[in-house]
């Protein structure tokens, strides 16, 4: 069944103009910033403090970024009143206890306290989540394993920030294991992206915009980046082990963040309207459904 | 318990949109702002074409996803089954507005007029600064429903307390009144119709009903 364009009101799904980069930014540094502190509470060892700080810089960006977003910046602490059911509230509440703990933990590295920002950003990162699946209105947001694949991106961007932080620092690129670990999250991303593209149901527009974008975030971020990433871990230290390094961690976050700005601001069509059946017109029976731009 | 809704019956609407400026007049929304709106959707292949208005808006959801999301408490809903909205509590996140799966709620971060670079005469008496940067949605004209019930009257009966869209109606497309009375006007319309309910499948069990065929 075709559908006109119609001559009042949009029928077929559009994309919602109401988070745009701004969001996007908040999805961004949260999940790099909450990645990079889990994974460098196991993998930095004795460098663990820049990275702490690294981390919670990338999650101030990100919740920076979603405040220039919001209409009514004074108001910004009426956030945290709905603890109940906000996914955006259990955020913010967890956010300050982040701070708390990154901060303590980068002043005075230990491993309990890694380890306790460690878990807080675990949580801010499922917060981040369920913040996308919660959106009822965009197709592409509320199925249901877009909480495995965000969760899984924002720890393969920081993977891939603390290889390509470590590759700079180190030229002969001596710790080779973080590399391993970014090709095993790099694995994780893609089947995780791939279980959340299968089974996907969203408007075609929303589609055809995930399946432009995965060019570059699937096949360069996760196919090229993950055997990047082994090779280097694999080659003995050098400048060579080192360049490969920070490739594979530079494509395993700038194309996570590709994905990111997809999701949010071009594959981010809402619902649309649609009726399970047109009603009787005179004598006539009553007409099949519509659902137009699915 | 009361649960207001309404009935939309698709067989009589023929979009002449007086109620979407019914509730432009009523509400004052911004140009480009519509808490109603009908939908013109022409769907078929020659000859079998169709033609469907279709009025929609709030549906004022009885699990309403907008209400779940909101960190502020802004939006709520009422015992009766209204989703209100709180102006001064909302701080304009939109994530109401990606929540809702009726694309029913309007942000508007600018004031915009729909003469030229400034208000007209009743733009300027009726601009809410309250409204700005926030969300806004339909209300199901509740200060009129409340003000109705305080004087003793019936909402969808009698048209004071009634919403301005159900009463601007030139065709009787709209019916309003309390879903959980067997008696009220939409529960006898509903009982005698087939009806469907838009998104059911999501879950948000909406207050509006659309009548296509008669039982």
């Amino acid at each position: 069944m075709s559908f006109a364009e119609p001559k009042a009101g949009r029928v077929a799904p559009w994309i919602q103009t109401n988070w745009d980069l701004r969001a996007a930014g908040n999805f961004i540094g949260g999940g790099t910033g909450t990645g990079l502190l889990i994974v460098a509470a196991f993998a930095a060892g004795a460098a663990y403090r820049p990275f702490a700080l690294l981390g919670l810089a990338f999650v101030a960006l990100g919740l920076f970024s979603v405040f220039l977003e919001i209409g009514r910046h004074l108001r910004a602490p009426r956030v945290l009143a709905h603890v109940g059911r906000s996914w955006m509230t259990r955020e913010a509440i967890v956010a300050p206890f982040l701070f708390a703990a990154g901060l303590a933990a980068a002043w005075h590295p230990t491993p309990a306290l890694a380890a306790l920002t460690a878990l807080l950003a675990a949580a801010y990162l499922y917060c981040q989540a369920r913040i996308l699946r919660a959106a009822k209105g965009i197709p592409a947001w509320r199925a249901p394993r877009i909480v495995p694949l965000t969760v899984v991106a924002g720890l393969a961007e920081g993977a891939g920030l603390l290889v390509l932080v470590l590759a700079l620092l180190d030229r002969s690129f001596a710790v080779r294991w973080p590399a391993l670990a970014l090709a095993v999250l790099l694995v994780a991303r893609t089947v995780a992206w791939r279980g959340y593209r299968k089974r996907l149901q969203a408007p075609a527009a929303a589609l055809a915009a995930l399946d432009a974008g995965r060019r570059i975030f699937d096949r360069l971020g996760n196919w090229v980046a993950a055997p990047v990433a082994v090779v280097a871990s694999l080659l003995a230290p050098g400048p060579l082990a080192a360049g490969l390094a920070a490739a594979a961690g530079a494509l395993a976050l700038v194309c996570g963040w590709h994905f990111k700005i997809t999701l949010i601001t071009r594959a981010a069509h809402n619902q649309g309207f649609a009726l399970p059946a047109l009603p009787v017109r005179g004598k006539g029976a009553v007409g099949a459904a519509a659902k137009p731009g699915w | 318990m009361t649960r207001w809704a309404m009935t939309v019956d698709l067989r009589r609407c023929i979009g002449c949109q007086t109620c979407t400026a019914a509730c432009k007049q009523t509400n004052a929304t911004a140009p480009g702002t519509q808490w109603r709106q009908v939908l013109d959707m022409e769907s078929g292949e020659y000859p079998d074409v169709r033609r469907t208005f279709v009025p929609v808006g709030c549906m004022h959801c009885a699990d309403p996803p907008c209400v779940h999301v909101c960190p502020t408490t802004a939006t709520r809903k009422r015992d009766d089954g209204l989703v209100t909205m709180d102006y001064d509590v909302c701080i304009g996140c939109g994530y109401c507005a990606v929540a809702c799966p009726y694309q029913a709620r309007h942000i508007n971060h600018r004031r915009t007029y729909a003469y030229g670079g400034g208000p007209n005469e009743t733009e300027a008496a009726r601009f809410d600064p309250q409204r700005m940067s926030v969300a806004n949605k339909c209300t199901f004209c509740v200060e009129r429903i409340d003000a109705g019930l305080a004087k003793g009257l019936k909402p969808g009966v009698d048209p004071e307390a009634t919403p301005a869209c159900v009463n601007s109606c030139i065709t009787q497309t709209y019916a309003f009144g309390d879903r959980e009375d067997p008696n009220s006007n939409v529960s006898q319309l509903l009982a005698e119709n087939h009806w469907f309910r838009m998104h059911e499948e999501l879950g948000t069990d909406p207050g509006i009903y659309y009548i296509v065929d008669e039982k």
